[in-house]
């Protein structure tokens, strides 16, 4: 069986705990307008006209965006960190796009992992059916799952898809004792107004257990993808927020009892 | 930091870096009397190192608290003519060049016209090394396939153990004494000159002592007349400690201090020795006298540290001697290597960090000083907090310490056949030198061009870029069928070089040890007095040659293009390919992009690349290891540049992975600059595919922006990255934390950044003070971002 794969990023210190390798699965069923990985969404392997300088002069070549991995191709690429999984704490991230649109394939890397005592963080939107979050449980060590808007209208205008199923996900791993982390972007206007933080707190104060928070201010670094891979992009004239935005929301949820930090 | 440190912090920092003739005309004075004449070289060079101390000016800077300048002042910088002369042009060059200048009053000019030259013209070292020196050494040399060490300054490269901070000279002389009356002039054929030689080492424990009492009867004449009642008693304080050290062992932390000053600065005095000189294991040296005092309450943290710091200005005081020609090529720099050790392990290998490590972790980032530099050695005994203390100091973008893995050093020491104790007294000088310190003489004797050489095998012998045969004939390109063939050439063209190189070597240590003993320098290293033996004739417990083999990252990248492009994937020729580096890539751009961007290169874990790296350093291994020197020991490599990366750069024409005609090369075992993309763990994994065992040090750099170190968690993960590297048995890493813009904007404003201190290869340098193509490649060595 094959995966599809966008990216993989070593030495990646925000993605869960210690020294972590961060793989991108390809193929997203959302549409978040903040967005930074556009190239992500779609399963498919695609390329693109690119062009480089040098010397002065314009080179053009073909970028691929996705390759096609075998689990145990997965895992050397995996393996060659090992020893600083070891000495930090860390292990394999998997994000996206949203792995679980790759599920069969994702089971059968989770086990690979586990199969060498490395440790799995799912970086997941908790869109899926319940019964697959339910199978993949005992495979993953930490879930982390964004937050992003409780209020399902605005969830649907902004990302495309409804968060009923991705709230009763996270209801339901929270029931099971699960360890999450939950990731809440702050996107200026978006989700960060004061109706938005008391439903967000009210959603996880209903939870069993008081998750930790990291709050990922948006930023504008993807926008230069959206021209080169040609996506309407619709996020022009959005601030990324303040210092001063970021820290009395950091301050909101540690009130309230929350471990809050800014950033992954 | 107080008023007292800042201002003599300002002095030196503002010093103006110039030629004293002062010691010149002293050693000549000496050369030239009655006396000299009738004295036995040793005796010779004994004595003229007293009569300096005797009459070189002294010099006390305005509230400093430890005493000893090399010059009549700050940064005045003396010459060394018995070892190289300067000729007037070289003066001139020196004080009119852009870069690591020197300025030269006319009064210098005169005194080397008029008395220097004419004495030591053709007599100086530098003059009879190069009359015994093959043709094919010169050839070699002037193509920029090595560089000589030994050819402007003497060697020194050794590091003050113990002993010293445990004895004053009053005592060695009793050594000496016991030593000479043990001589067997029956048995032992070499008892006259061993008496020689141990005679001298006594007049040169007398120098010292004299140089010091200098210093006190100065003290009390400045405490008689000041007016200030707190600095008149620390003047009378002073005045009885050069009263007491060196002569004899010192009792306090200001005493201790002060006691390696003055050797510091004898050493140094004596000849010019590379690397200077360096106290080593700082922190262990010093504890005893520090936890002494803080327990008798007759010492405070901050006393120690306000010491410490008039410590630290006494080394940035002290420029390197001045180099000319191909030495200040490959070593372009005011920094003369005295390497300040923390922590590793103790004798009995237990973790060595202390309380007093952290005081002086606290000195080196208030002080933000060039000189010394400094470095932490990491067992894995140690605390991960000793290594996030200095990751904290790195993030202010300083540079220093670097980070040294013990562990590693001590097998390294082993290997070479040292004592498990020899070896966990050691640590690293220089640039990442193993040695074990107080007993060991490491002589580093030229970097090794690995890139010309390959160069010269795909010419088969000559030098392309001056036509010049050179090399031997190792085969043309199409009796290459495979890429095997290619690595035989290149094999039998390095042992070539390496034969001439070693020859070279050993025809110079000879003129050395002839020539140039150093009796004071061997006072300080075991076991020299006990084999009434000189430092430069194999007098030294261990006596190591070290080769240094530069380019290993471009190397592997220029084996990798022929084996993939060529050999595996037959998309050029291997005539084609060589014949676009002679035409420097015209008009073949798209063949360049393809060579850099979709090659295999060393740096991102990649084994297609590393497999080459690994190939070419054993043969560099083979070629050197264990080959016999003529002071009793071995030859040895190591892999670092300082900035003999650009000079080689310089002199060799364009390469197979893309690289321009004289562009620099990579630097220790670095990747080219910029052809790493995967992140500093991939670094890591690369680097750590040779043995660096086998090695007496590797250097890897690595560019962080200040991003990834922006949180605890960052922080951490440096402490992680640093530990896995060292795991892996990984020798040296050190942090240019720094973003390519803050760098950019320096070059084009140089006068609003003179603090910008970067790391350069092996130590720290101001951004201003080093060559545009160095500025250029530290920019382009690739920048690490939190993506």
């Amino acid at each position: 069986m094959q995966g599809i794969i966008f990216d993989i990023k070593h030495y990646a210190i925000h993605d869960g705990p210690g020294i972590r390798q961060t793989i991108f699965f390809k193929g997203c069923p959302l549409g978040c307008w903040w967005c930074h990985n556009p190239e992500s969404r779609s399963p498919e392997i695609f390329s693109y006209q690119k062009e480089e300088k040098l010397d002065q002069l314009k080179i053009q070549s073909r970028e691929t965006i996705g390759r096609q991995y075998s689990v145990p191709e997965l895992m050397t690429e995996v393996l060659k960190d090992q020893v600083l999984f070891e000495e930090s704490g860390g292990g394999v991230t998997i994000s996206g796009g949203e792995p679980l649109m790759q599920f069969d394939f994702l089971m059968d890397f989770l086990k690979a992992c586990k199969n060498q005592d490395i440790h799995s963080c799912l970086d997941t939107t908790a869109l899926t059916d319940t019964s697959r979050m339910q199978q993949i449980i005992p495979w993953v060590d930490l879930f982390l799952i964004d937050v992003k808007q409780v209020d399902d209208q605005k969830h649907t205008k902004y990302t495309g898809v409804s968060n009923e199923k991705i709230l009763e996900n996270i209801r339901m791993l929270d029931q099971n004792d699960q360890d999450i982390w939950f990731r809440y972007p702050l996107i200026p206007g978006m989700n960060d107004d004061e109706a938005d933080l008391l439903r967000m707190m009210a959603f996880l104060k209903s939870l069993k257990k008081q998750h930790p928070i990291s709050i990922l201010p948006y930023h504008k670094i993807g926008s230069q993808k959206y021209d080169r891979f040609g996506i309407d992009y619709k996020m022009d004239g959005i601030e990324e927020p303040t210092e001063k935005k970021l820290s009395q929301t950091q301050q909101y949820f540690e009130n309230a009892g929350f471990e809050v930090k800014i950033g992954g | 930091m107080n008023t007292r440190i800042k201002n003599l912090r300002e002095q030196s920092l503002n010093a103006v870096p110039r030629i004293s003739a002062e010691r010149a005309l002293l050693v000549t004075e000496f050369y030239k009397s009655d006396f000299s004449q009738k004295l036995s070289v040793p005796l010779r060079r004994g004595y003229s190192f007293k009569h300096i101390m005797e009459h070189k000016s002294i010099c006390i800077n305005p509230g400093e608290l430890i005493v000893g300048e090399r010059g009549p002042e700050p940064k005045s910088v003396p010459t060394y003519p018995e070892v190289s002369l300067h000729s007037l042009k070289d003066l001139d060059t020196l004080d009119s060049r852009p870069k690591v200048w020197f300025k030269v009053d006319n009064e210098t000019k005169k005194a080397y016209e008029e008395i220097v030259i004419p004495y030591w013209k053709g007599k100086s070292n530098r003059d009879k090394i190069f009359s015994q020196l093959d043709e094919s050494w010169i050839d070699a040399y002037e193509a920029g396939v090595f560089t000589e060490f030994q050819e402007q300054r003497a060697p020194g490269h050794t590091v003050l153990g113990k002993k010293l901070f445990e004895k004053g000279f009053l005592d060695l002389k009793v050594e000496i004494k016991e030593a000479i009356a043990k001589l067997d002039f029956h048995q032992d054929s070499q008892a006259l000159q061993k008496r020689e030689q141990l005679k001298a080492m006594d007049v040169s424990c007398d120098a010292i002592i004299g140089y010091a009492e200098r210093h006190a009867e100065a003290l009390e004449i400045l405490a008689q007349n000041e007016q200030d009642e707190d600095r008149k008693i620390e003047l009378s304080t002073m005045a009885s400690i050069c009263r007491k050290v060196p002569a004899h062992a010192p009792q306090n932390f200001h005493e201790a201090l002060q006691h390696y000053w003055f050797i510091h600065i004898g050493v140094i005095t004596e000849v010019n020795p590379w690397d200077s000189f360096n106290p080593g294991r700082l922190d262990q040296h010093l504890y005893p006298f520090y936890t002494k005092e803080i327990a008798e309450g007759r010492l405070t943290e901050e006393e120690a540290k306000e010491l410490l710091q008039s410590f630290w200005i006494k080394f940035n005081n002290h420029p390197a001697p001045p180099k000319i020609g191909v030495t200040a090529k490959e070593s372009s720099t005011y920094t003369d290597f005295a390497l300040i050790n923390l922590g590793g392990v103790r004798e009995d290998g237990s973790d060595a960090v202390n309380e007093l490590t952290f005081v002086i972790l606290d000195v080196i980032e208030d002080m933000r000083l060039l000189q010394p530099s400094s470095m932490i050695q990491v067992s894995k005994k140690n605390p991960d907090r000793f290594i996030k203390r200095t990751a904290r100091i790195l993030k202010t973008g300083f540079g220093q310490p670097s980070i040294f893995n013990t562990d590693a050093i001590i097998q390294e020491l082993i290997n070479q056949g040292k004592s498990l104790e020899d070896a966990r007294n050691g640590g690293a000088s220089g640039c990442v030198e193993t040695g074990a310190f107080g007993t060991e003489s490491y002589i580093l004797t030229g970097y090794f061009n690995l890139v010309k050489i390959f160069e010269i095998t795909l010419n088969n012998g000559t030098d392309p870029m001056t036509g010049k045969e050179i090399g031997i004939e190792t085969g043309k390109l199409n009796d290459f069928n495979g890429f095997s063939d290619v690595l035989e050439a290149f094999q039998k063209q390095l042992q070539y070089f390496a034969d001439i190189k070693i020859k070279g070597s050993n025809i110079i240590d000879h003129i050395i040890a002839q020539n140039i003993p150093v009796p004071f320098l061997s006072l300080l290293i075991d076991d020299c007095i006990a084999n009434g033996s000189d430092y430069n004739s194999g007098g030294a417990r261990y006596n190591t040659s070290y080769i240094q083999g530069v380019g290993l990252g471009s190397l592997t990248d220029i084996m990798t293009a022929i084996k993939y492009q060529v050999f595996d994937q037959k998309n050029i020729s291997l005539e084609a390919l060589i014949s676009a580096t002679h035409q420097n890539f015209e008009n073949q751009t798209t063949l360049r992009h393809q060579l850099i961007n979709d090659t295999p290169k060393y740096g991102n874990d990649d084994d297609y690349a590393d497999e080459q790296a690994r190939s070419i350093f054993n043969i560099f291994y083979q070629a050197v290891n264990g080959r016999p020197n003529i002071k009793g020991g071995h030859y040895r490599i190591n892999m670092l540049p300082t900035t003999s990366h650009v000079y080689f750069g310089s002199v060799t024409g364009a390469t197979a992975d893309g690289r321009l005609a004289r562009k620099p090369l990579s630097e220790g075992i670095s990747p080219f600059q910029g052809a790493d993309r995967k992140g500093p763990s991939a670094v890591i994994k690369s680097a750590a595919k040779i043995d660096h065992l086998k090695t007496g040090g590797t250097l890897l750099n690595q560019k962080f922006t200040p991003a990834l170190l922006e949180d605890e968690k960052g922080l951490d993960a440096l402490v992680h990255l640093v530990r896995a590297y060292f795991r892996m048995d990984g020798h040296h890493i050190q942090f240019n934390v720094v973003t390519a813009d803050q760098l950019r904007e320096a070059q084009q404003h140089p006068e609003e950044h003179k603090d910008l201190i970067v790391r350069v290869a092996g130590y720290s340098d101001y951004f201003n003070d080093l060559g545009e193509a160095l500025q250029n490649e530290i920019i382009r060595r690739s920048e690490h971002v939190d993506f």
